[in-house]
């Protein structure tokens, strides 16, 4: 009785699914990312960014959330220099005496807590309410998305100023500021659903026509099994780049919000707030108040859609 | 130069017989008046342009005294309640009319009629009559010792004029209504309206047939409105505009360096102050849910000694502001330099009094702040949080535009505020009936933290009809010795005006911001 030949390690190594490390070393994404130097940039950027921001409580000089630590006499400090106080400040202090490279931490802090809670707030409802037009089809398909064409024919910031505005009017005036944060992330997620609906149904659309689909529905698998465990992985691609983009402009779009004045506190500063502040003291030469806010907005903002459109092309097979 | 040259020498053609120094003064504000009709709005930016075209009986000078216009002299008569105002003689409106009594019964009749909005101001005016053509007798409801006070911004029209345009009933205030003197004048004053864009531009043009000796040196005024307050600094910068009202006091500094401008400043009649809630009740805002910790004397006393008021005019105010220890200002009658005084700031007397107040971790709290009516007002808001802040009080800021921070203070849906107080009489009285006197009726329409005193009601009332001026000016005394004691109000600072000219005109701050270019000056 002849013994069959043992299999070679290779063979073994090939048929045994490897690890997830080495799978994501191996894959696509991670080679297009190693072949892209701009991509590389903005993901190092944003890196840095997300971590000084995460850990701007052991970073920063100062607390300038803080307001019992601030002393007014600081105020108006240029970048590196002392102030008339004895307190340095290496990127200069603000018309309250903070210190205005720890309010760009802490502030780069609540921009992004506010971008990434909105976005992943417009993610979760854009892509139910997507799957459900797309598989269901017929009048809830229309509903659905002429609510989002409505939505799409305004500009997000209107859509997130009128949110706003009702939120204030049914929140009583006492508890507005505790709210604030929550209101801004309620109105930006609720002002960039619709994207993610379009994408997400026209996915859905597309794979519903699939055989696959046919098939696990004739075998009775129920009707929420199909639509989380088959259709949605299929649909994640896209959603993900859009979910990219969609940060940077909501970070961008909370800027806007706090711009305007009606978003935090000023007590509690984000980079748009900062902006705000800042912007009065351009005439009076008190340009870092300004400067550098502005500029670790453009920063992440850039980078983090850098990354977006890194991302885009990857996951496009089109362009391998 | 050459070009200046040209223009004065063809503007001095087409004028035919204008002064030999014909000058053009181009005048920039952040809003424009909101209507022509003098009786439609008591606003201060509407009346400050329609001084330049309409005029009053009685006026106010820069030092805040009340100085003769159309009115020569004014007095009370045999009967204590009647009022006489001897006229003007010689004086024409614009269209050649005469002004007589007549005009002057008229004008007031219109500005207490219903649609009115200055109709507040002469409520306890019962009948107005002429008795000849340059005597009026305004017959008062009862003592009104200071009723010339409440007639700088009542504009006299011209009887005949406005009747035969239909312009008998007033604009009223917010309304759509319309008629021909919302967008056409006929005054006595010494500029003629040439033209208007609503919201753009105005042109004024002098008036040769003015009845004062003086003749101003500004001959022509356009009038032009920029809202952001960068723009209308570069516009000054750039030669565009030569007079810029409304100054940020950030670019005081800048300005005034700046060669070919000059920048003057001066005390405002307002003053700044936080106010808080009286009353037993709990604070809507605040962690202490079973009593309201304001309503302790100590805590009070607590935060006026948090409070670095020098700190905040050096800092936030760029040195232009002056601090106060009481909630009027200096041109106001019942003000006295005493009650001026305030306290050093002293952290830890502040954390001890709040100790024996029962609060020694402090306590939360929300403070409402305009961001968008007085000078920084976000700012000083921002920065007294901070100074709270070191004594224990966590105070969360919420900061809205003055047309959403009004309705709070006059719902009393604030626990904590700042506002602004501007006192058009210069008398105590104004800020007591709308500030102190417990909110009811016509009284305490500003007076959200709900203070109430009876004794002081009593006191304040009789303020209205009392014509012993020392007693009246004792009762005064009495009324702010209380207000002081019980800390009603937080008083800040009195707020200080910058008005900026290209260099070689002069014009003085008008403690109510009521400049006006006929007063401006060439070097």
């Amino acid at each position: 009785m002849s013994t069959t030949p043992p299999e070679s390690a290779a063979q073994i190594a090939a048929s045994t699914p490897p690890g997830w490390f080495r799978r994501a070393a191996q894959s696509d994404i991670l080679y297009s990312f190693r072949r892209s130097p701009i991509a590389m940039v903005a993901a190092f950027v944003t890196a840095v960014l997300v971590l000084a921001a995460v850990f701007a409580p052991f970073i920063a000089p100062y607390n300038p959330f803080d307001p019992s630590s601030l002393n007014l006499m600081d105020g108006f400090t240029p970048p590196m220099s002392s102030s008339f106080a004895g307190n340095y400040f290496l990127l200069g202090s603000d018309n309250q005496g903070r210190d205005v490279l720890s309010t760009i931490l802490y502030g780069s802090r609540v921009s992004l807590f506010v971008g990434i809670s909105a976005t992943l707030f417009a993610l979760t409802l854009g892509t139910a309410l997507g799957l459900a037009a797309g598989y269901a089809g017929g009048r809830i398909d229309s509903v659905i998305m002429r609510i989002a064409d409505i939505q799409l024919s305004f500009p997000a910031i209107l859509i997130a100023l009128l949110i706003f505005g009702i939120a204030r009017g049914i929140i009583p005036p006492s508890r507005q500021e505790g709210m604030a944060i929550a209101v801004l992330i309620l109105a930006i997620g609720l002002s960039n659903w619709a994207q993610f609906a379009r994408t997400v149904r026209g996915a859905t659309m597309v794979e519903r026509q699939k055989d696959y689909v046919s098939a696990a529905r004739i075998m009775g698998v129920g009707r929420f099994t199909i639509l989380f465990r088959h259709v949605l992985p299929n649909t994640l691609g896209p959603v993900l780049v859009i979910a990219t983009i969609g940060l940077a402009l909501a970070i961008i779009e909370e800027a806007t919000l706090s711009f305007l004045g009606v978003g935090v506190p000023p007590t509690q500063p984000s980079l748009g707030t900062l902006i705000r502040i800042g912007q009065q003291f351009l005439f009076s030469g008190e340009w870092w108040i300004l400067f550098f806010p502005a500029v670790t907005l453009i920063a992440l903002a850039l980078a983090v859609n850098l990354l977006g459109d890194w991302l885009r092309d990857a996951l496009n097979p089109r362009l391998r | 130069m050459k070009k200046l040259l040209l223009t004065a020498s063809v503007a001095a053609l087409v004028a035919g017989a204008l002064p030999a120094s014909a000058e053009t003064v181009r005048w920039a504000r952040v809003s424009d008046a909101l209507t022509l009709d003098p009786h439609s709005q008591n606003q201060g930016i509407t009346h400050n342009f329609a001084h330049h075209i309409y005029e009053t009986l009685v006026d106010r000078d820069v030092a805040g005294t009340l100085i003769p216009r159309l009115a020569t002299e004014w007095a009370l008569g045999d009967d204590p309640t009647v009022w006489v105002f001897k006229l003007r003689q010689g004086v024409k409106f614009h269209d050649g009319a005469d002004f007589t009594a007549e005009d002057v019964v008229f004008s007031l009749d219109r500005a207490r009629s219903d649609k009115s909005n200055m109709r507040q101001l002469h409520a306890s005016v019962e009948s107005v009559t002429a008795v000849d053509d340059y005597t009026v007798h305004v017959k008062m409801t009862g003592p009104s010792p200071l009723y010339p006070n409440n007639l700088t911004n009542t504009f006299i029209m011209d009887k005949t004029w406005t009747e035969a345009n239909n312009a008998v009933t007033v604009q009223e205030a917010g309304s759509q209504d319309d008629n021909y003197a919302v967008r056409n004048t006929n005054g006595t004053g010494p500029y003629k309206l040439v033209s208007r864009e609503v919201d753009v531009k105005s042109v004024l043009e002098l008036n040769e047939a003015h009845w004062a000796e003086t003749k101003p040196f500004v001959t022509k005024i356009e009038y032009t409105v920029i809202s952001d307050a960068a723009t209308r600094v570069s516009a000054l910068l750039s030669g565009e505009v030569d007079f810029v009202q409304d100054v940020p006091v950030q670019d005081i500094e800048r300005l005034s360096s700046s060669d070919g401008v000059t920048v003057t400043t001066g005390p405002e009649n307002r003053v700044i102050y936080f106010g808080y809630k009286f009353g037993d009740a709990p604070l809507k805002s605040s962690n202490v849910t079973d009593k309201n910790p304001f309503n302790d004397p100590k805590v009070r006393e607590a935060m006026a000694l948090s409070i670095d008021r020098d700190a905040i005019k050096q800092v936030v105010m760029r040195g232009y502001s002056i601090p106060t220890g009481v909630a009027t200002p200096p041109f106001v009658n019942g003000w006295t330099a005493e009650l001026d005084k305030y306290p050093a700031p002293d952290i830890a007397k502040a954390k001890a009094l709040l100790a024996e107040a029962g609060y020694p971790d402090g306590f939360t709290v929300t403070l409402d702040t305009p961001n968008n009516r007085y000078v920084n007002d976000e700012a000083i808001s921002t920065a007294v949080v901070g100074m709270l802040g070191q004594a224990g009080i966590k105070v969360t800021l919420a900061s809205r535009p003055i047309a959403q921070h009004s309705p709070l203070i006059q719902n009393a849906e604030t626990d904590f505020y700042l506002l602004g107080w501007g006192v058009p009489t210069f008398d105590s009285a104004y800020i007591f009936n709308d500030l102190i006197h417990t909110k009811s009726g016509h009284y305490g329409a500003y007076n959200p933290g709900g203070y109430t005193n009876p004794d002081l009601d009593a006191k304040i009332q009789s303020l209205g009809t009392e014509v012993d001026v020392a007693k009246r000016d004792a009762t005064i005394a009495e009324i702010w010795a209380v207000v002081q004691a019980d800390r009603v109000l937080l008083p800040v600072h009195n707020q200080v005006l910058a008005y900026a000219t290209k260099k070689g005109f002069n014009i003085a701050v008008h403690p109510e911001n009521q400049p006006r270019i006929y007063e401006m000056t060439k070097d």
